[in-house]
């Protein structure tokens, strides 16, 4: 293999990796967030153990998503020299500007809450989760603007003689509209992932045997309540955010689109393939389960809209750009953008499932063995939704890294293969793709090894021995002079 | 003053935090088996550092991020150049943070002791790969026309590079041994302050030999001033620890990184990364910065986020300022530990 295809391989292995933890961090943040303050606020202990319960996987989680995040940030200029260099004087900012905003925010912040239950005020404790959670949803802000910049670049004039594009508007660059239908499309992506993990999870434990003690019971049928909703208000949210992005990506990357859905020559009023057998390779497909007029209506809203094929952009490229194949990979086009809705699909109806046994205030019912099968089984699907939906959108934007901008400048563009780094041989490109492959398989087998024992021991055996829960224990200790706890333990020590 | 020289100055200054921060979290991890005799020692240790570690980290992710953005040609010539060794830092990286989250969550004695490998490992490897990449920032690495580095992973081996190691590792030990010195209190107090005191010897010896032939080299007459610094700094370190002021030689080791970064990127300016092909291929402050415009925005976001920043990350070593010891250590509660089910 050539080094851009080995360095294709570890980027997408690593990006889809770290993006398996985001996800689950962005969305469980805010979640255990919410637990704690319904706990600050009624003093429930449901929810304290709701908080440190979830809180404990989300550490564990946490953990994979920093180490692994470490690896992108240094990849770019690794493995893509020249890429960083044609696109830093715009791209760079942006990834800056998480580190410091974001990165910081999210890192100092957590280490208080992890260490600081008996350190802070309750008041001020909670405040600590929240500006983590803050910091994981401002980090998402600026990585998907950079990435957007790369699907459509803005904001930028050319420098001919430095053959590089100049950012000339930061505003534009930070308001990209691909970056403003991206970005609420990712968040409430992350939200579901977080909503069927812990909805799932909960469900779970309620039909396990032995069953969870009246007190765990308790506070997981409300688990399990709160996240219904959570799933139903971000299904809709990704949905809808999703059409509009489908939109925009017609106007921005029409190739990405046709081959979404290996839409072959030119027509007018197109219908939508739900389903090809046959093959959406690189020929084109037989349509055989077509929804009439459905492509046209998600283009353009309208019946008869004129959508453009693959193979008549394909040779409008080659016209502007010339020789060449401006074809991505229709098979991983295809299937990927309707893996990621189909599995979204599957987590929605998880919730109207639970939503159906929950009505009217019922309790979910317990000891069900079904539905001890379909609460685990749920879990992976909205974690393959985001993986594949970002598979479809990096893979549909070959073979550029950086995409022309239809009406953009047309100069500001740059082939994947034109993007690797000259100092970097194939050799050593193997040797990190099998050390990152090995390092990172290792560690998913620990991780879900934590996951799954920390879920089996249940929320009686992440609180203390007799912590009660009652807040206003707690809420007495700050005011005591600075160093007459002097022998406490640490709350939630390593 | 021109803003590509005050990102070069902002550089230096992120990569001072990071080597002063994360300089003394490496510090513990490389001590953790040497001062951690008992179970209950070694918690005590990772505890020091436990809620602040990661946020010393994101020195470095910023330093990367801000290189990108303010010399994007820097930064693809220096990943992709000394791309062998930066891929072991980042594993030593993973492997020691996952390590920190990991290594209590479960009961066993076994499990334990290979994160705590995991730690020491991470933590050797990246002190010392740190040094031997900034000696070699410094004294240049072959560079071709288009900025591409030529050499292998051999030519960073030179004896300034490996001496550049030996500083930041003994460097590093030095200030962790202080850090700890001042977190803790009974038997690992004593223990780390002992330490400090015994890789002295090797911190100044190393240290000195290192930043006098920096300066012969390629010094300018005013980075002779934090030399002297840097040298003064880590004799007061030790006098302060022999009068058991450990604030004071906790101060004095983190000086001294601070004066040591200084005179390396003293030395260094206008160049960011000398080419010992060809001077005429050096990458400098002028031609392998960002466009006016893009160094003014982000001046701008670093103008004002920097100082929010300090002040929370200040305000968090506040909230965790008490000295630490093996009484304030829980014992053990995770699953199965005491068969609670
Ligand atoms: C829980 C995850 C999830 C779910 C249920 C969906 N998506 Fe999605 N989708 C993503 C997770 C995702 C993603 C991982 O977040 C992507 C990849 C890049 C991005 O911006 O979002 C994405 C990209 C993406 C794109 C490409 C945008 C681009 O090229 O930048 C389109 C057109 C859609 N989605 C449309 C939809 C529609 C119409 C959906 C359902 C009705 C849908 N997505 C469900
Ligand atoms: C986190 C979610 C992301 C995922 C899952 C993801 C996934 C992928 C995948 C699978 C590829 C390989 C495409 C191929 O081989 O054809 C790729 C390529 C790439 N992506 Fe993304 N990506 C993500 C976000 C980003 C972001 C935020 C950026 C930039 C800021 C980015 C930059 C790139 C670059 C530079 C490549 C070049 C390599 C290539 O095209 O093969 N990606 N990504
Ligand atoms: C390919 C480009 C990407 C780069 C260079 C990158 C960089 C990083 C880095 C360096 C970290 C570790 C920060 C720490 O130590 O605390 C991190 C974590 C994180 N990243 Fe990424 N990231 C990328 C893709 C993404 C995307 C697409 C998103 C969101 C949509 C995202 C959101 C986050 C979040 C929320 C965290 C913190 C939570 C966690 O660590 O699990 N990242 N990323």
């Amino acid at each position: 293999m050539d080094t851009v295809t080995l360095a294709r391989w570890q980027f997408g292995i690593t990006t889809v990796y770290h993006f398996l933890m985001v996800p689950l961090t962005i969305g469980l943040s805010l979640v255990v967030a919410w637990f704690q303050t319904c706990w600050y606020r009624t003093g429930d202990e449901a929810y304290l153990r709701l908080t440190k319960f979830f809180g404990k996987l989300f550490l564990i989680n946490f953990a994979m998503g920093v180490v692994t995040g470490i690896v992108q940030e240094f990849q770019f200029g690794m493995n893509w020299a020249t890429y960083s260099r044609f696109v830093g004087d715009v791209f760079g900012a942006p990834l800056a500007m998480e580190a410091l905003v974001a990165f910081f925010l999210e890192s100092t912040f957590l280490g208080l809450w992890i260490f600081g239950w008996d350190r802070l005020s309750p008041r001020l404790h909670l405040a600590t989760i929240w500006a983590a959670s803050i910091g994981t949803v401002l980090s998402a802000y600026f990585i998907v603007a950079a990435n957007s910049w790369m699907q459509h670049p803005v904001g930028v004039r050319f420098n001919t003689e430095t053959g590089r594009p100049e950012m000339i508007d930061i505003k534009a660059v930070l308001t990209n509209s691909t970056t403003l239908a991206a970005y609420p499309h990712v968040i409430a992506g992350a939200v579901l992932v977080a909503a069927v993990f812990v909805g799932g999870i909960s469900a779970w434990m309620l039909q396990r045997d032995p069953a969870p003690s009246e007190r765990d019971a308790n506070a997981l049928h409300r688990a399990v309540r709160f996240t219904i909703w959570l799933t139903f208000v971000s299904g809709i949210v990704v949905a809808v955010s999703g059409d509009f992005q489908a939109r925009l990506m017609f106007q921005q990357q029409p190739m990405k689109m046709a081959s979404a859905e290996a839409l072959c020559d030119t027509e007018r009023g197109p219908g939508l393939s739900l389903f090809a057998i046959g093959d959406p390779g690189q020929t084109c497909s037989v349509h055989d389960f077509v929804l009439p007029h459905g492509l046209s209506l998600m283009a353009e809203h309208e019946l008869e809209a004129t959508i453009p094929g693959v193979n008549d952009l394909n040779a409008l490229y080659q016209q502007k750009f010339g020789p060449g194949d401006y074809r991505p990979n229709l098979f991983i086009t295809y299937w990927g953008f309707r893996s990621m809705i189909a599995f979204g699909a599957i987590a929605s109806a998880g919730a109207v499932v639970a939503l159906w046994f929950t009505r009217k205030g019922r309790r979910l019912p317990r000891g069900k063995r079904w539905l001890r099968v379909a609460s685990i089984l749920v879990i992976p699907t909205p974690f393959l939704a985001n993986a594949t939906g970002w598979i479809f959108t990096e893979m549909g934007r070959q073979p550029w890294v950086v995409a022309p901008n239809p009406n953009g400048i047309p100069e500001v563009r740059l082939q994947t293969a034109d993007a690797t780094s000259a100092a970097v041989s194939a050799p050593m490109v193997v040797t990190t793709l099998v050390g990152f492959a090995l390092i990172y398989g290792a560690l998913m087998v620990v991780e879900v090894f934590l996951l799954r024992r920390y879920v089996l021991a249940g929320p009686d055996a992440v609180l203390l021995p007799g912590e009660t829960g009652r807040r206003t224990e707690q809420l007495e200790r700050p005011s005591d002079p600075p160093d007459a706890d002097d022998d406490d333990v640490l709350g939630f020590a390593y | 003053m021109e803003l590509a020289t005050f990102w070069f100055i902002l550089i230096a200054v992120l990569w001072t935090g990071y080597f002063f921060l994360e300089g003394f979290d490496f510090g513990v991890g490389m001590l953790l088996h040497p001062l951690g005799r008992t179970e209950a020692d070694r918690r005590v240790m990772i505890n020091t550092i436990g809620p602040v570690w990661d946020g010393n980290e994101v020195w470095l992710l910023t330093a990367g991020g801000a290189t990108f953005a303010a010399f994007p040609l820097w930064y693809a010539t220096l990943f992709s150049g000394f791309y062998l060794p930066l891929f072991a830092v980042l594993v030593a990286l993973i492997l020691r943070g996952v390590a920190f989250e990991y290594r209590g969550k479960v009961d066993s004695d076994r499990w334990r002791r290979n994160w705590d490998l995991a730690i020491a490992f991470g933590s050797w490897l990246p002190a010392v790969l740190w040094g031997v990449a900034f000696a070699n920032i410094v004294r240049g690495v072959p560079i071709d026309r288009s900025g591409d580095f030529t050499g292998t992973v051999f030519t960073l081996l030179n004896p300034f590079g490996l001496l550049g190691g030996v500083v930041t590792a003994s460097l590093f030990l030095f200030h962790g041994a202080h850090f700890l010195a001042l977190k803790t209190e009974g038997e690992i107090h004593d223990r780390a302050r002992r330490a400090g005191l015994a890789v002295a010897p090797v911190t100044i010896g190393a240290g000195a030999v290192f930043l006098l032939w920096n300066q012969v080299a390629r010094g300018e007459a005013w980075t002779w001033a934090p030399v002297v610094v840097a040298a003064g700094a880590l004799v007061g370190s030790v006098v302060a620890a022999r009068a058991g002021r450990d604030g004071w030689s906790f101060v004095g080791s983190g000086l001294a990184i601070a004066a040591a970064v200084v005179a390396l990127f003293g030395g260094l300016y206008p160049d960011v990364m000398p080419s010992t092909t060809d001077p005429a291929f050096n990458l400098t402050v002028e031609n392998a910065s960002s466009t006016a415009y893009t160094l003014r925005i982000m001046s701008w976001v670093a103008v004002i986020m920097t100082p929010v920043v300090l002040a929370y990350q200040a305000w968090s070593y506040w909230v965790f300022r008490k000295r630490i010891g093996t009484e304030h250590i829980p014992t053990v509660h995770v699953p199965g530990a005491e068969a609670s089910h």
